[in-house]
């Protein structure tokens, strides 16, 4: 029982089990991506407190998260529902971190998430977020998430949240966010 | 005084968080009052990205004051004298042409600044130019582009780019004085000497000036002091607004 080896394992087997709970946190933004699918979620550590009140034991969870854009408003929603989660879960201490270093890429969006953004309507990043920089580079060629044809156009840099910016389509004539790329 | 306040480290913060939420501020007065939607939403975005900015910075400062003041404390409760933005971010929106030429020269500036800051000794100010450098990287085409749109369009809208960059140029000089902060903080490898930034800016400003068919100003008398606390009429304005809540109903939260 106090064997170290042994118990940094079952930190580790508690720390993915708390990766599993808070798939239930949603971008509010966008709800159909959990944080972790988004590359919000960074970390989490447990650590066995000692014995709680009901005589089990009482455990801390830090939960570490960057922001995608330094003016998200949804980064405060986040931590609430991380909160809510895990307090229900019945964790004795929740401690939710912010870090800014390295910084949040499109780069770390998860397959399955660019999936379900196209299914929502929202066309996924285009090319890797290195490397960009340019004064007047092109912009990459976005593919409609309705009806997939290639001949879209963007309307405006900046859209309906920070992360993206609209587009419309041709071929369709339907508007479309593009999750754009950073 | 707190004691902390002494580190140049916390006047040159104030410095950089100062530009992003008076700037910021002064941006979200055309919520609602876009020209088209799409370019309310993009100004009001924008906004947004500044005072997400100047959040961080200002957290930086308190961290390093170590005085108890909090970040929103240093946003609302200092008063003008107390400021350390440039006299440029506080200029007042005027027509659109005012406000892309005001952003533009902004920008091109934020963008030569943050880049230098990569390097910065201090990782936390390392940490906080990586992440407003990839927003500001969108600022500056945005605004690059209308500029060209506006210089080189009609008649009309080439004369009011031009009156807003003769206007306006005179504010710029100061974006590139150093002072003994700023001698402070490079010595101390944490910040940068800001006449190191006038080639990058130039070499940003010049191209785009050209394609918008717009004339640079020639360079003479300038107007300087928004970063020693020296500003000019229009700060008031923009702190009465902004701190007005938190002054007259203190501690109020919501």
């Amino acid at each position: 029982m106090n064997d170290p080896v042994q118990a940094i394992s079952k930190t580790d087997a508690r720390a993915l089990s708390v990766r599993a709970m808070l798939n239930a946190v949603v971008d509010p933004e966008i709800p159909v991506l959990t944080i972790a699918e988004m590359g919000v979620l960074r970390d989490v550590a447990v650590e066995t407190l000692g014995l709680g009140e009901g005589g089990g034991a009482s455990e801390r969870v830090t939960v570490t998260i960057t922001p995608t854009y330094s003016g998200c408003p949804a980064m405060a929603v986040i931590e609430m529902d991380i909160r809510d989660v895990l307090l229900q879960a019945g964790f004795g201490e929740v401690r939710v971190e912010t870090v800014l270093a390295p910084a949040w890429t499109t780069d770390w969006l998860a397959d399955t998430g660019r999936e379900k953004l196209r299914a929502l309507g929202i066309a996924p990043p285009v090319g890797v977020a290195a490397g960009k920089g340019v004064l007047f580079g092109l912009d990459p060629q976005v593919s409609c998430p309705r009806c997939t044809s290639a001949n879209t156009h963007m309307l405006s840099r900046f859209g309906s949240t920070a992360c993206k910016a609209l587009y419309r389509c041709a071929a369709c004539q339907e508007p479309f966010d593009y999750f754009k790329c950073i | 005084m707190m004691a902390a306040a002494d580190d140049p480290l916390f006047e040159y913060l104030l410095r950089l968080g100062d530009n992003d939420l008076i700037l910021g501020h002064r941006l979200s007065e055309w919520c609602g009052h876009g020209p088209v939607l799409e370019e309310d939403i993009a100004i009001s975005n924008i906004a947004l990205d500044l005072i997400g900015q100047a959040s961080l910075w200002l957290d930086l400062a308190a961290e390093v004051e170590c005085g108890g003041r909090s970040s929103d404390e240093l946003a609302y409760k200092r008063d003008v004298l107390d400021w350390r933005n440039t006299i440029l971010a506080e200029q007042p929106n005027g027509d659109f042409a005012v406000t892309m030429t005001r952003q533009f020269l902004f920008d091109c500036h934020h963008h030569a600044l943050l880049t230098a800051l990569l390097e910065s000794a201090n990782t936390d100010v390392a940490a906080v130019a990586e992440k407003a450098l990839k927003e500001v990287t969108y600022h500056r085409r945005h605004s690059g582009e209308w500029l060209i749109r506006l210089g080189d369009g009609t008649e009309e809208s080439h004369g009011r780019a031009q009156t807003a960059l003769d206007n306006l140029w005179v504010f710029t000089h100061e974006l590139f004085e150093a002072d003994g902060v700023d001698q402070a903080v490079v010595a101390a490898g944490t910040g940068v000497d800001p006449a190191h930034l006038k080639a990058a800016w130039d070499a940003m400003v010049n191209p785009v000036l050209a394609e918008a068919t717009l004339q640079r100003p020639a360079d003479g008398w300038s107007i300087r002091g928004g970063r020693q606390g020296v500003h000019s009429e229009h700060l008031g304005y923009i702190l009465a607004e902004m701190q007005f809540l938190p002054r007259a109903y203190p501690d109020a939260v919501w």
